[in-house]
């Protein structure tokens, strides 16, 4: 490829090096990729700056918690924050609660996204592969229930559970968790069902195998990817809730690890460095989980929706 | 034909073991001298273990058994005149049964009240009978009192089995068109009758009612259309948490949902047209620009809201450096006409602000950080677009001579609006909806002038108890989001394509 350059031959040197800066027929100026690197960088310093402010607080040692440094690596920088939070104090008796607030969370998010998974592998098959009446409807109803605004089918559904004599038990919540994971699970495997071709189980039920075959042989397996996205798609809905499990547990034994953190970051200056251990405790292994799985979880976003 | 050592045929399950036996002794060596500081422990794990299991059992037993039922209604056929009436005998009974025990449970949940007449003996029957299937199964030594209940529901599921069988004995297979359809989205459709459209009926009737915590939640609360109406006035002339008006809340709503989706798009267009563009580093950039999105937003939140601290937070200090530095240039151009002016009026207004006093930097701030959370996903979804555009047009486009601005003007728009519009969409209704930034960062403070209209809702609920009250907020609200939603969606017909 040859760019066609009319710099004039008589030009000054100045002159010239300016126009190569600033202007190119094709492509782009130094000066342009600078600038779009720049931009970047700053943007990328926003991005992560606050961040990283959790990490550095974290490392600092209780007595210089308050400081208006902005370093990066404090001075002194301990990790005695982490240990008082993952193994407690010994000196004023107090024990750590960490490990079972992320239990706590764990099993229940955990349990939430089992079920929406099961109900939801199966009855998007149903919308995606069949045609039956009430199927257009039962898609945009199960839209609308996405407008449904996040507080409204509380009060309902924390009443319901206080008859039940379910608040403060982890069931309570994986009830609650359940009402927002399906619908959306609903529609994220229906995205996924209908770009497997039709041919392939037309093929089969032809050679004589039945729905049920044809389900379990042909779809779920082609469909592990989705099922693993609609898994983590729900996993990372309910695991850092803080409302809907704020009405639900009003107990320290069953607190999910938001509202545990939330324990620590009520006072400023008391347990801000704890609050932010174990912050970073619990957000690197989410975030490498999430970068790892962006990707997918990305396409399994826009399947449902932006399918041509 | 190859050999292969015994050793290295074992290999992965040598290495697999000795992985796991470090990663104990690692456990060991680390953890278990703090033990002690643990709160956690097996008997804790095992419990909920046992819970959480059960809770899947019946769930998905209860769901099997129900499937069943409708399998044998789609896809069996009586034998003959006398296998059909006993076939439906079995089966309208089980619905009679399923009826009472539905109708027991909107008893039970406060819905509606039998009384003691006939209808309350009627729909707690299935109940007493249970009750008594229990205990004639203790006073039979079957069961202990402990182990009553489970014994009882397994005699009873034994029952359905067994009539079950006896369908299946008296019928024959037959073909169905849409049973199966049926029968897939069944349980997927039980689960959402059971948690949305029941709680959405309950709320109605909640609305219509004076509950609160003077009357017990639903216990002792009274029903009528006046409450309904008094309900109504309150929320609209009345206050609406604590002494917000519904008006001002409502606006603030809006101005809220309006910036922070424009500053998403906007800034999510921004980078993802930088991001966009054969460079160096692209992978990078990729990843840091995510790193909002992909903290957990409660983390975020709570960190944000000390970053807003007067003086130690981040902002505060940022600010102040910025304020000492203007002093400095404007005590250094003190002589300069016009300048040193202008930097000493810069110095005197920018600086510090109290974030958590004063609710207009309240809100500010509940801005920015809901701002900072969201663009990256609108970047990814936009990028996501992007790339599905083929380079084509582009080149097609330089050839005929469109500058930049007409290319993104004409064709990059004009294509990735599949893609943005349901993102926008999306995004005004969760925006309007995402309080908790507001909540952990505020909390709608100072003196309320930092809620929007969920969180007002929500510390109505849960801070006020006002329960019928916040019955019929939500409902206002409800109503409100699916007729823009609605309204948006006939104007872009962007359903369309999803659903057929």
């Amino acid at each position: 490829m040859t760019t066609p350059t009319v710099t004039p031959k008589k030009a000054k040197p100045i002159a010239r090096a300016f126009r190569w800066f600033f202007y190119r027929a094709h492509g782009d100026s130094p000066f342009k990729t600078i600038l779009v690197h720049l931009t970047l960088i700053i943007a990328c310093i926003i991005a992560v700056y606050p961040v990283l402010r959790v990490v550095t607080i974290s490392l600092r040692p209780n007595d210089t918690l308050l400081t208006t440094s902005l370093r990066i690596v404090p001075e002194n920088a301990t990790l005695d924050n982490y240990k008082e939070v993952l193994f407690g104090d010994a000196a004023k008796h107090r024990k750590s609660d960490f490990f079972l607030w992320l239990w706590n969370s764990i099993s229940v998010v955990a349990i939430t996204s089992v079920v929406a998974v099961i109900l939801a592998a199966v009855s998007a098959y149903a919308f995606s592969r069949f045609k039956f009446p009430g199927r257009a409807t039962g898609l945009v109803f199960l839209l609308t229930t996405q407008m449904i605004p996040a507080g409204m089918l509380l009060l309902p559904l924390f009443i319901m559970l206080a008859r039940l004599k379910m608040i403060n038990t982890p069931l309570g919540l994986i009830i609650a968790y359940a009402v927002t994971s399906v619908p959306l699970t609903i529609w994220t495997l229906k995205g996924y069902y209908d770009t497997i071709p039709v041919d392939l189980e037309e093929a089969a039920l032809i050679d004589g195998a039945s729905r049920a075959t044809v389900f379990t042989a042909i779809i779920l397996p082609l469909s592990t990817p989705a099922l693993a996205i609609a898994f983590l798609f729900s996993f990372m809905g309910g695991w850092s809730e803080y409302l809907v499990a704020r009405v639900v547990l009003q107990k320290n034994e069953i607190f999910t690890w938001p509202l545990g953190i939330f324990t620590f970051a009520q006072q400023f200056t008391v347990s801000w460095g704890q609050f932010a251990a174990a912050s970073v405790l619990i957000a690197i292994p989410v975030m490498a989980l999430f970068l790892y799985s962006s990707k997918w979880l990305i396409s399994g976003l826009t399947l449902g929706s932006v399918k041509g | 034909m190859e050999v292969q050592s015994p050793f290295r045929k074992h290999l992965p399950a040598i290495l697999w073991v000795a992985a796991l036996l470090g990663l104990y002794f690692l456990l060991q060596a680390l953890i278990a001298p703090f033990v002690a500081g643990i709160s956690l422990n097996l008997k804790t794990v095992l419990e909920r273990l046992g819970e959480v299991g059960k809770f899947l059992f019946a769930v998905l037993g209860g769901l099997a058994i129900l499937e069943l039922y409708f399998y044998q209604i789609f896809f069996r056929r009586p034998r003959n005149l006398a296998a059909n009436i006993v076939t439906r005998f079995f089966q309208g009974a089980l619905v009679l049964i399923v009826v009472m025990i539905i109708g027991y449970f909107f008893e039970l949940t406060d819905l509606v009240r039998y009384g003691e007449g006939v209808l309350g003996k009627f729909f707690r029957a299935p109940i007493a009978w249970m009750a008594s299937l229990q205990g004639f199964l203790v006073s039979a030594k079957i069961a202990a009192e402990k182990t009553a209940s489970s014994v009882g529901m397994l005699v009873v599921v034994i029952i359905l089995l067994a009539i079950f069988g006896i369908i299946q004995a008296l019928s024959e297979r037959r073909n169905s068109r849409l049973g199966l359809a049926y029968l897939l989205i069944l349980p997927a459709f039980v689960g959402i009758l059971f948690l949305i459209i029941y709680p959405f009926l309950f709320e109605i009737r909640l609305a219509f009612s004076n509950a609160s915590l003077g009357t017990q939640a639903t216990k002792n609360a009274s029903y009528g259309l006046l409450y309904g109406w008094e309900n109504i006035k309150t929320l609209f002339t009345g206050n609406v948490a604590k002494d917000a008006k519904f008006f001002d809340v409502f606006w603030r709503t809006i101005l809220w949902t309006v910036i922070n989706v424009t500053f998403h798009v906007s800034g999510g267009m921004g980078l993802a047209l930088l991001l966009h563009r054969p460079m160096k580093l692209q992978g990078f950039y990729r990843t840091l620009l995510v790193f909002p999105w992909a903290i957990p937003t409660t983390i975020v939140a709570m960190a944000l809201r000390n970053e807003f601290d007067n003086r130690y937070g981040l902002f505060n200090i940022l600010l102040g450096d910025l304020n000492n530095w203007l002093t400095t240039v404007s005590h250094g151009t003190a002589n300069i006409i016009g300048i040193g002016n202008a930097f000493a009026w810069l110095a005197a207004h920018i600086g510090p602000v109290s974030w958590k006093q004063d609710p207009f930097w309240a809100f500010i701030s509940i801005l920015i950080s809901n701002i900072w959370l969201g663009i990256p996903f609108m970047s990814v979804i936009i990028l996501g677009g992007l790339q599905s555009i083929s380079q084509e047009y582009y080149e097609a486009a330089e050839i005929d001579g469109a500058s930049k601005i007409q290319q993104f003007r004409f064709i990059t728009l004009p294509l990735i609006r599949p893609v943005l519009t349901p993102a926008v969409v999306l995004g005004v209704v969760w925006t309007f909806n995402k309080f908790d930034v507001i909540y952990l960062i505020t909390q709608g403070g100072p003196q309320e002038k930092t809620d929007i209209l969920v969180s007002s809702m929500y510390k109505a609920a849960f801070q006020f108890y006002r329960y019928g009250f916040t019955a019929m907020f939500a409902l206002v609200i409800f109503v409100f989001l699916l007729g823009f939603t609605l309204a948006f969606l006939r104007m872009t017909g962007g359903l369309k394509s999803a659903t057929e």
